[in-house]
């Protein structure tokens, strides 16, 4: 079995997982490629868990095939799959010491003790936790309970690494913490990472390649700024950060017309019929210096630090505008003022005018 | 208010104890009498010889050591067994799951005078000759009860996790079972096994129908107790109230020093899973 260095670690070709009726896996197919980190992001329900828990060997796929390597791992038991994963709540073996945790998965490779000890040590050091070797994980923090999983799974080293939400438990403060540490690790072993999550930060923060899942299907996938900046549907533009909705029809290349019979320009691909158009709050500047224009009237605006959130009401709807506040003191506009908001075309993205009812917290008009 | 209320439960709690612990000190109380004639009821005086001399009424040894036989055997076949059905009841799903599952109770809920009498008449009807071997069926029967439905408790929040991990780590079903299913249910089987050895000691009625010419411990109580009542009999029933009670404070010291040194050395809560979690706004 010769295996070419540029196959993906991981390859999924219309995986489905149906429990009963319920269809939680919809035919998803991606390949995550060899060292990357690799977030899977979607909102609760949306078959993400089901996913890793197809590559893990815990759920068998309806159909389709899922590839390790160049080996179709469909029927093969979790043990017999160079995978380990990292659970949602720990599942840390709590008859056991911390050292006996870690220790478990080499032993079952059966390696010699004496090395069994290094490794133990060594990776206990990486996530720091040297010295809790004999305690029990239930005399162990949360967050020290979260890198006992992280340790005892890539002591094993395995080709991929699955994480279900590992940092889902943790408060904010040490949430933000582990994010960079993960991230640190797995630049420092160099393994695959798949890393489920429902928080577009979190994922944004930590990984390579985004695969924006919804309802059993991948949405998109790509970079964090591709998925920002470039947000091919309603769905993905309003789950990752705010975004600015705007009904229109596209008129010509790269012209589309709102309700109210304006006109803006935004590049719009081929793509006939009625759209929405979007832009990202911060893009859009209070003054008349881009392309596309809309006036309107200020609603309320808020100070929020870095920036100050004004909504503007306008004839298409209301829009969220990011100020930047360069100046000390601030210099954003008082509600019931008049302004024109404008914007670069090349910050504005066209998405299929999806159903409003499945989405985050955006603003559609 | 408070005050009066918990004081008021203590000295209810204490009745209880006392409601609870009389019987058996008057059983302790005259293993140490030293009767005048063949009944061990009215108090004469005090004496070690009982306890030395135990095994002095002739039969009696011969009795309780075939009690304990038969405990032991029938304590160690129904865990196994039990432990088992509770492993299928709980982990698959298979045809009959229903019916096993209200079956495992039947020998709880029925009447000992039923259960005896039907016993005894299946196994005329099947030809085996009562003994200890029907002794032995017959216990094994009502331990099994008690172990499916205490191992079950322990199988139905079992975090089913643990042994995914330690599969994902390499582990196939055995050795996953061993290493860790097991021991976490070390305690739960342990408990039902004691329960069912003092199930099984204590037996009076099933055992009576099904005994044949066999002899237990109980069963020669009922037969002596016609003809004379030796301290003898206090001395053992003592013992193994003794023993019982031996066994319960050594499993609660454990699990009080377990809950402590898990107590001193936590720093932080626990985690709960799904809190915290939702992102900010971008
Ligand atoms: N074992 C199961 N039996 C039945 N339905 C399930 C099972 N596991 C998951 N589901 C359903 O499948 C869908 C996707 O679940 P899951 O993969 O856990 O979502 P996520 O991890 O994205 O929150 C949910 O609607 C869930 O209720
Ligand atoms: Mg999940």
């Amino acid at each position: 079995m010769s295996e070419s260095m540029t196959s993906p670690d991981v390859r999924l070709e219309e995986v489905v997982k149906e429990f009963g009726e319920m269809r939680a896996v919809d035919g998803i197919s991606l390949e995550i490629p060899r060292g990357s980190f690799f977030a899977l992001l979607g909102p609760s329900g949306c078959g993400k868990t089901t996913t890793l828990r197809m590559i893990g060997g815990f759920e068998e796929a309806t159909s389709g095939r899922i590839f390790l390597g160049d080996r179709d791992v469909v029927g093969l038991p979790p043990y017999k799959r160079d995978v380990n994963t990292v659970f949602q709540s720990y599942a840390l073996f709590p008859h056991m010491t911390i050292a006996d945790n870690v220790a478990f998965g080499l032993q079952r490779k059966g390696i010699a003790r004496a090395e069994v000890n290094t490794r133990v040590a060594e990776i206990l050091e990486l996530v720091d936790l040297a010295g809790r070797e004999s305690r029990k994980p239930r005399q162990l923090s949360g967050g020290q309970q979260q890198r006992v999983a992280l340790a005892r799974a890539i002591v094993c080293n395995p080709r991929v690494l699955l994480l279900d939400e590992p940092l889902g438990a943790l408060d904010l403060k040490l949430r933000k913490q582990m994010q960079l540490e993960l991230k640190r690790i797995q630049h420092e072993i160099g393994i695959t990472f798949v890393h489920v999550t429902h928080d577009q930060e979190e994922a944004m923060t930590m990984a390579d390649t985004i695969a924006v899942m919804n309802g059993g299907r991948i949405e998109q996938l790509g970079t964090p700024a591709d998925l920002y900046e470039r947000p091919q549907s309603a769905f993905v533009a309003g789950f990752l950060g705010k975004s600015n909705l705007l009904a229109g029809t596209i008129t010509g290349e790269g012209l589309v017309r709102l309700v109210d019979g304006s006109e803006l320009r935004a590049s719009t691909n081929g793509t006939r019929g009625p759209v929405s158009i979007g832009v990202r709050p911060e893009k859009i500047s209070l003054s008349n210096g881009g392309v596309n224009r809309l006036a309107g009237k200020v609603k309320e605006s808020a100070y929020i630090g870095v920036a100050t959130e004004v909504v503007v009401t306008t004839s298409v709807g209301e829009l969220t505008v990011f100020h930047q506040n360069v100046e000390a003191g601030g210099v954003a506009p008082a509600p019931g003022s008049q302004v024109t908001l404008s914007w670069a075309p090349e910050a504005t993205f066209v998405v299929d005018r999806g159903d409003p009812g499945d989405r985050g917290e955006e603003h559609v008009v | 208010m408070t005050w009066i209320r918990r004081h008021l439960l203590t000295g209810y709690a204490i009745l209880a104890f006392c409601y609870l612990l009389l019987p058996v000190s008057v059983v302790l109380l005259f293993s140490f009498n030293a009767p005048a004639g063949r009944f061990n009821y009215v108090w004469e005086g005090f004496t070690f010889d009982n306890w030395v001399h135990w095994d002095a009424v002739p039969g009696i040894r011969d009795a309780v050591v075939k009690s304990l036989e038969i405990a032991i055997v029938s304590t160690i076949a129904a865990t196994v067994l039990g432990t088992l059905i509770a492993l299928a009841i709980v982990r698959h799903r298979f045809r009959g799951r229903g019916v096993v599952n209200v079956l495992v109770f039947l020998p709880m809920s029925t009447p000992e005078i039923v259960l005896g009498a039907s016993l005894l008449t299946l196994f005329i009807n099947a030809r085996v000759v009562t003994g200890f071997l029907t002794i032995f069926i017959a216990h094994v029967m009502f331990i099994v009860s008690y172990v499916v439905v205490t191992v079950k408790a322990r199988l139905i929040d079992f975090d089913r996790h643990l042994e995914e991990a330690a599969m994902d780590l390499g582990a196939n079903e055995w050795v996953t079972f061993r290493k860790v299913t097991l021991p976490l249910l070390a305690p739960a089987i342990l408990s039902a096994a004691l329960l069912g050895f003092a199930l099984s000691i204590d037996d009076f009625v099933i055992t009576y129908f099904v005994a044949g010419s066999t002899t237990t411990f109980p069963l020669f109580v009922w037969g002596a107790a016609r003809v004379a009542v030796p301290p003898q009999v206090n001395v053992i029933a003592s013992a193994i109230f003794l023993v019982s009670v031996l066994f319960m404070v050594g499993n609660v010291l454990w699990a009080v020093r377990a809950a402590r040194r898990a107590r001193e050395s936590m720093p932080a809560a626990l985690p709960v899973p799904d809190q915290l979690s939702r992102p900010e706004a971008a």
